[in-house]
């Protein structure tokens, strides 16, 4: 038997592989990948709690994280090959032109 | 079926929404616009934009005296949510008076510029006047999905890109965080509402002592935090402001910083008012670490621009003190600062815009260097942005601080407001350094003629004129702020 506890154990897992993800990866990619890891964690318990709820709330509100997650994707791939035009690269390490 | 729609109908109330959809729809309109005129040809689309920011802000003064709710509760119209529409939109219509010379002179002239601007300010609107987690989360949405294009704008500039970027990955993992302490609260209480969530929480300490309300409301403060760049979540806020357009850095800093303010207010004050206990001491640290980090790595700075990135953390960490206090003072004294810090704030950037040359390498200290002589109206604008940003009277920066601290000691924190006090007394270092470079040291290099472009000189003159009224008769506004109190 499958209960929210498990759901609730597998999201915050996921929660914190992505976490780790984006801390630890160099590709501004994989970073992003991470982060929507870390949005579909986020949706999957919504849809866990809502169920164990019986409340419509939280499978509307995953709704929005989707939209959301897809602009989110556009703005940023756009914003990716604007800086690799620049600088042949897309290494989180190479942002360095800005520092203290 | 039809029962269903007349009920859904019945909720909808677009009196509710009216500012925001005003906005939206002049904003769509012209994008289109943008797309069938001339490239290259942009002043009208800024004339426009002004155009929409003013039909906005007199259907908001329409509503001040009428409450309205709407969409089932989803979003409210109150004299809090329209007073900081008011901020934006004068944040809005400050950054596009300074606008279009600068992305003349940058090589930019792009009409889409202003367009995502109105959109931001649309996100900020949605942002004050949400009522639900959902709400708020789309206007925040909006808001930073149309900050991360601007701040990268500048398609050809390295600087510019990696501003856009970085604010950009570090956006989308704070937002990570928001969405999980949202999860974890609708898990506690059931709902997404902020008032039901107050009910629900202040109905029994089992719930309010949950550990998943404490986790979320930690995740929940920690996506706000990053957005106010509160520290130490404010590392991403020296790059991008540096590395964004210098309209858009003033923007940033001002208008979509007091929509994140107005959404932790909301959020803090009526749903997790029940456990003010627990946040009011976390919030504590943070405001005297901020304060602390902005102004004391604000000291060597050498660029100026950057060196009022950090100071706009350290603001951040001031009115946070108001938010600590909690009180009718404290609280209408961090939407009488928020304004405040508006104009000082855009002003002094504007000043920047104006003295600055194509590519912005002068904007140093050594870069201004004997300007008080050289151009001595633009050298007593910019001090008396400066004055006010330090907190000098007879300034707006200093009343609003004053209204600030003094909710903090009515709330009985005493060491919090001697610490911000001393915290002020630490800025004028930096402050009246970029003073002394102006008016006691030798220029480098030959000035040129700085050539005074109409949309950004009246920017800052209305500035300036706001800051010295704000700071000269501060009660009209300040009880305008206690009104909008919710």
């Amino acid at each position: 038997m499958i209960t929210l506890t498990h759901y609730m154990v597998l999201s915050a897992l996921l929660f914190t592989l992505g976490t780790i993800g984006v801390l630890t990866r160099k590709n501004a990619i994989v970073v992003f990948m991470c982060v929507e890891l870390m949005l579909n964690a986020v949706n999957l318990t919504f849809i866990a709690l809502s169920s164990h709820l019986g409340n419509m709330d939280g499978q509307i509100f995953v709704f929005f994280i989707m939209t959301v997650a897809a602009a989110e994707a556009a703005v940023g791939l756009a914003l990716m090959i604007a800086f690799f035009r620049n600088r042949e690269s897309i290494d989180v390490e190479d942002f360095s032109l800005l520092k203290w | 079926m039809e029962n269903l729609v007349q009920t859904a109908m019945q909720n909808v109330n677009f009196a509710a929404i009216m500012p925001s959809l005003v906005l939206a729809c002049f904003g769509m309109a012209l994008l289109l616009i943008v797309v069938f005129s001339r490239r290259g040809a942009t002043l009208h689309v800024a004339g426009l934009s002004l155009l929409a920011l003013l039909t906005t802000a007199y259907v908001a003064f329409t509503g001040w005296n009428n409450l309205q709710t709407g969409f089932a509760g989803h979003v409210v119209l109150d004299k809090f949510s329209l007073f900081f529409t008011f901020i934006f939109l004068i944040a809005a219509a400050l950054t596009i008076l300074m606008s279009d010379s600068y992305l003349k002179r940058e090589g930019y002239p792009v009409g889409e510029y202003y367009v995502l601007i109105l959109f931001c300010t649309v996100g900020a609107m949605v942002m004050a006047s949400g009522t639900d987690m959902m709400t708020i989360f789309v206007g925040l949405e909006v808001l930073s999905l149309s900050l991360y294009v601007l701040a990268g704008f500048f398609r050809g500039q390295l600087r510019s890109n990696e501003a856009g970027l970085k604010y950009f990955l570090l956006g989308a993992f704070s937002t990570g965080f928001l969405l999980y302490g949202m999860a974890l609260i609708y898990g506690v209480t059931g709902t997404t509402n902020l008032v039901e969530i107050n009910q629900v929480l202040s109905s029994g300490s089992a719930i309010s002592a949950n550990p998943m309300a404490l986790v979320g409301m930690l995740l929940l403060a920690t996506g706000f935090l990053f957005k106010i760049a509160i520290a130490p979540f404010h590392m991403w806020a020296p790059d991008v402001y540096q590395g964004a357009p210098t309209p858009i850095t003033a923007f940033m800093s001002a208008g979509p910083k007091a929509a994140a303010f107005a959404a932790l207010m909301r959020i803090f004050l009526v749903s997790l008012g029940s456990l003010q206990g627990t946040w009011e001491g976390a919030l504590w640290v943070l405001a005297v670490l901020t304060m602390v980090t902005g102004n004391f790595i604000a000291l060597n700075q050498r660029d100026i621009k950057r060196m009022l990135a950090y100071s706009s953390i350290a603001h951040a960490g001031y009115a946070l003190v108001g938010l600590v206090a909690a009180n009718e003072i404290g609280i209408s004294g961090v939407l009488y600062y928020m304004l405040a810090y508006t104009f000082m704030n855009i002003g002094a950037f504007a000043v920047l815009v104006l003295a600055g040359k194509k590519g912005e390498e002068n904007l140093t200290l050594d870069g201004f260097a004997g300007f008080g002589y050289k151009r001595p109206l633009l050298g007593v604008l910019l001090s008396i942005c400066l004055f006010s940003l330090m907190g000098v009277p007879p300034t707006a920066g200093f009343t609003g601080k004053f209204y600030i601290f003094a909710g903090a000691l009515d709330a009985g924190y005493v060491w919090l407001a001697i610490l911000g006090v001393l915290n002020s007394a630490v800025s004028l270092y930096y402050y009246l350094r970029v003073m002394v470079f102006m008016y006691f040291k030798d220029p480098q290099e030959e000035f040129d003629w700085i050539q005074l472009k109409p949309g950004v000189t009246i920017c800052v003159v209305l500035s300036v004129i706001a800051v010295l009224y704000l700071g000269i008769l501060p009660g009209g506004v300040m009880s305008l702020a206690k009104l909008a109190l919710f």
